[in-house]
């Protein structure tokens, strides 16, 4: 069963969203305005099948995103997903992978209490004996400097899509 | 026949003897003749790499992942709650702090550890700095990379966390961390080659039973860790990916 955000979870004031995701389903989130420091020399390491469900994660993955390891494996990665990204940068990433590339860019995560963190991520398809079977995603504290970029250039990618994600 | 075993010259040079005593437990222990070949810096344990001239070895991921990819070599194990951290750091009397202080331009001594120097290089991304605006100082050692930041001829040098913790308290004294990387899934590993693989199991389960005994508990005592934990195909393939994400 998909774990959706609860608003009695959620710290400070928040607005809530509705997601429109790349399968065609939609979820709910509630986001405030919290932005949780990235944790000096942290690297946040997860993998996922090839359908994008969380099957392993580390301590720093399940720090930063607030849910419990148990919360978080079985689940789809789009757990994290925040409104302000744009729909484009996620059908970038599945198309790179589909291509069998590494993907990397900014990312606005979004944490069980509402809160975000913004990560610099690489993505990377898990090849064996010529086949993926997986893919494994590596996140680390960006520059403030790129972020304030990156945040003007999905704002403008948000108002092309007609609002958030 | 005989093996060739060697170990990437990332340890603390006081192990030396350690790795000595510890190649005279293996060949007792498998039964098998073994010679401990250790080299003085990356470069050489890469020639003999290439030349084929290694059968066993125990190094960081980073060259583990050409010697699995492209020569086949297969995981043994790996040492037990120790993983790959690397420590970026400065003079002690450098007005720097904070990672994000440093500028484009400085001067940063490395050794040829390839694993810390990516890990490091991912540390440092906070201040937007890269390969193409720093200036690199490659060094033989991390003592030498120590003297370099003490004698004010680099701003910034990259350890091996491991390294780190083992300069005297004289050197430490004269340096400050900025920085230390929590990775804790990159780890140091075992490999044997393919010509090995007759004894792959029997290495195995001598090193994750090695602790089982006083004598053997010593040795890897002296090694710098507690025990040795079984490695397997899978884990080492997703290690290897992971250094990939970072390259």
């Amino acid at each position: 069963m998909m774990n959706v955000m609860k608003k009695e979870d959620v710290v400070g004031d928040y607005k809530e969203y509705t997601l429109s995701l790349y399968d065609g389903s939609e979820k709910t989130v509630y986001v405030t305005d919290i932005e949780k420091p990235f944790p000096e020399g942290k690297l946040i390491v997860s993998r996922t099948d090839t359908q994008g469900i969380i099957t392993h994660c580390n301590e720093a993955f399940v720090f930063m995103s607030g849910w419990k390891e148990e919360e978080l494996i079985g689940q789809p990665q789009n757990i994290l997903r925040h409104p302000d990204i744009p729909k484009a940068v996620f059908k970038d990433i599945w198309d790179t992978l589909g291509a069998n590339k590494k993907w990397s860019g900014y990312l606005k995560n979004l944490r069980k209490d509402g809160s975000y963190y913004w990560v610099n991520a690489t993505v990377i398809p898990n090849v064996r004996n010529g086949e993926v079977v997986g893919y494994a995603s590596v996140r680390r504290k960006p520059a403030a400097n790129q972020i304030k970029k990156i945040e003007v250039e999905y704002a403008k990618m948000r108002e092309q899509e007609g609002g958030a994600s | 026949m005989k093996y060739n075993f060697t170990v990437s010259p990332d340890f603390p040079p006081e192990r030396i003897a350690s790795w000595y005593i510890f190649n005279t437990w293996l060949q007792k222990k498998l039964d098998i003749a073994v010679h401990l070949e250790l080299h003085n810096n990356f470069k050489e344990l890469q020639a003999s790499i290439d030349n084929d001239a290694v059968d066993i070895i125990y190094t960081n991921p980073f060259e583990a992942a050409g010697l699995v990819r492209d020569k086949g070599f297969m995981p043994v194990a790996t040492p037990q709650g120790i993983s790959d951290e690397a420590v970026i750091v400065v003079a002690a009397d450098s007005d720097v702090d904070k990672v994000e202080d440093l500028k484009p331009g400085v001067k940063v001594a490395l050794t040829d550890d390839q694993d810390v120097n990516m890990i490091s290089m991912m540390m440092l991304e906070p201040a937007e700095l890269n390969k193409d605006n720093i200036e690199l100082s490659n060094q033989d050692n991390y003592v030498l990379v120590a003297k370099q930041l003490m004698n004010k001829k680099a701003d910034v040098g990259f350890f091996y966390k491991a390294a780190y913790d083992e300069l005297s308290g004289m050197i430490k004294s004269q340096l400050k961390p900025l920085v230390t990387s929590e990775i804790s899934v990159i780890k140091h590993m075992f490999l044997v080659s393919p010509r090995f693989k007759e004894h792959h199991a029997a290495l195995q389960e001598a090193l994750v039973t090695m602790s089982d005994d006083d004598k053997g508990k010593q040795i890897v005592t002296d090694l710098g860790f507690e025990a040795w934990d079984k490695q397997t195909q899978e884990e080492t393939e997703f290690m290897i990916d992971l250094m990939d994400t970072l390259k």
